[in-house]
C-alpha cells in the first residue's frame, strides 16, 4: 500500500432541509426505550432554554435517507480495499460549532487525511483516516468529525 | 459517596451522572432507521458471525457515540455546550449488554465568563468492561471564574 497522505477537500454536498420530526425521531431512538429530553422535542421547553428553540442533539446526522448520496471518498470504497474486506468503526473525534436547528441546511466536505497500516490482532490491519466537515447555511462550522475506519482481512 | 458532577462549580475527580441502556435488536433498529445505518452485521446473526463476532449480530459503535453525549446533558444540563467528544470503538455491544456511561472531570478550566470542563468517559459493560473510551470538552456558560484552573 503507497502512502497516503491529506487529501484534497471533496465538493460540497447538502442534506435536505432538517425538520422538527428528523429531530425528534433521532431523539426517540437514542434514548429508547426512555422518553427524549424535552430540549429535542418541547418547543416551549426548549424556549427557555439558552438555545432559545429546539435544537439537534450533536450527534445528529442529516445526512440520512438521501435520494442522492454524495459519492464517498475512492479511499472510503469497498473496491479500494478490495484485500482488505472487513471493515469496523474504529472511533471519532468531533469538534463542534454551531448547533442545528430546524430549517438549517448542512453542508459537508470530506478529505482523507491518511492511511496506515499495523499489525494487530486482526492480522495486518489498515487504518483509514478521514475528515468531514459541515457547515450551515450562514457558513458556520458546526461540526468537524475525523473518522477512523479499519480495515482487515481475517 | 460518590462525588457527582455540580455543574455549577465543577471539579476535578467529580463524576457523571450514571447513564445506562440495555442494548438489543429494538434499539439497534431504531438507530439503524434514523441513522440509515442498515449493515447486515448489525441486523443479522450469520452476517456477524462472518464479520467475525461469534455471538451473532453487534451493535452500532455510532449508537454508543449518542449515549455518551446523553450522559453529557444529564449530567450538565440543556445550556451546557458540548464543544468536542472524542472516542475509541474498542469493544463489541453484544446483543442483551447493559451498556452504562462512566466519566469523571480531569481538568477544569476558566474562561471569561465560561467554564471549560474536560471529561474523559467510557462506555462500560454490565460487568464494567471498557468498550468506548472517550474524551470530551463541555462548557458551562456563566459559571466561569477567572481565578480558577484545576488539571488532574
Amino acid at each position: 500500500m503507497p502512502d497516503h497522505g491529506v487529501g484534497p477537500w471533496s465538493a460540497p454536498a447538502y442534506a435536505p432541509a432538517v425538520g422538527l420530526n428528523d429531530i425528534r425521531r433521532w431523539a426517540i431512538a437514542t434514548y429508547w426505550p426512555e422518553p427524549p429530553p424535552a430540549l429535542y422535542v418541547d418547543p416551549d421547553h426548549a424556549a427557555t432554554t439558552r438555545w432559545g428553540g429546539i435544537i439537534a442533539p450533536r450527534d445528529f446526522n442529516p445526512f440520512t435517507w438521501l435520494l442522492d448520496p454524495p459519492p464517498r471518498l475512492p479511499e472510503e470504497t469497498a473496491e479500494f480495499h478490495h484485500d482488505r474486506p472487513h471493515v469496523m468503526n474504529g472511533g471519532h473525534a468531533d469538534r463542534y460549532g454551531e448547533p442545528i436547528r430546524p430549517g438549517d441546511v448542512i453542508g459537508a466536505r470530506r478529505r482523507l487525511r491518511g492511511i496506515e497500516e499495523r499489525t494487530t490482532r486482526l492480522g495486518r490491519t489498515r487504518f483509514v483516516t478521514t475528515e468531514q466537515e459541515w457547515t450551515n447555511q450562514a457558513g458556520g462550522l458546526v461540526r468537524l468529525r475525523t473518522n477512523t475506519l479499519i480495515r482487515y482481512a481475517r | 459517596m460518590t462525588d457527582r458532577i455540580d455543574p455549577d462549580a465543577p471539579r476535578v475527580g467529580q463524576t457523571t451522572v450514571p447513564w445506562s441502556r440495555r442494548t438489543d435488536i429494538q434499539s439497534w433498529n431504531r438507530y439503524a432507521a434514523v441513522n440509515d445505518e442498515f449493515l447486515y452485521f448489525h441486523m443479522d446473526d450469520d452476517a456477524g458471525v462472518a464479520a467475525g463476532n461469534a455471538s451473532g449480530a453487534f451493535g452500532m459503535g455510532n449508537l454508543r457515540f449518542a449515549y455518551l453525549h446523553n450522559a453529557l446533558l444529564a449530567t450538565f444540563g440543556d445550556d451546557a455546550v458540548v464543544e468536542e467528544v472524542s472516542c475509541q470503538f474498542r469493544a463489541i455491544n453484544q446483543k442483551g449488554d447493559v451498556l452504562t456511561v462512566v466519566g469523571t472531570v480531569t481538568a477544569v478550566a476558566a474562561t471569561a465568563g465560561s467554564t471549560l470542563v474536560t471529561l474523559s468517559l467510557d462506555v462500560v459493560d454490565a460487568d464494567g468492561r471498557s468498550t468506548c473510551p472517550a474524551t470530551a470538552v463541555v462548557r458551562l456558560p456563566g459559571v466561569g471564574r477567572p481565578d480558577r484552573t484545576e488539571r488532574a
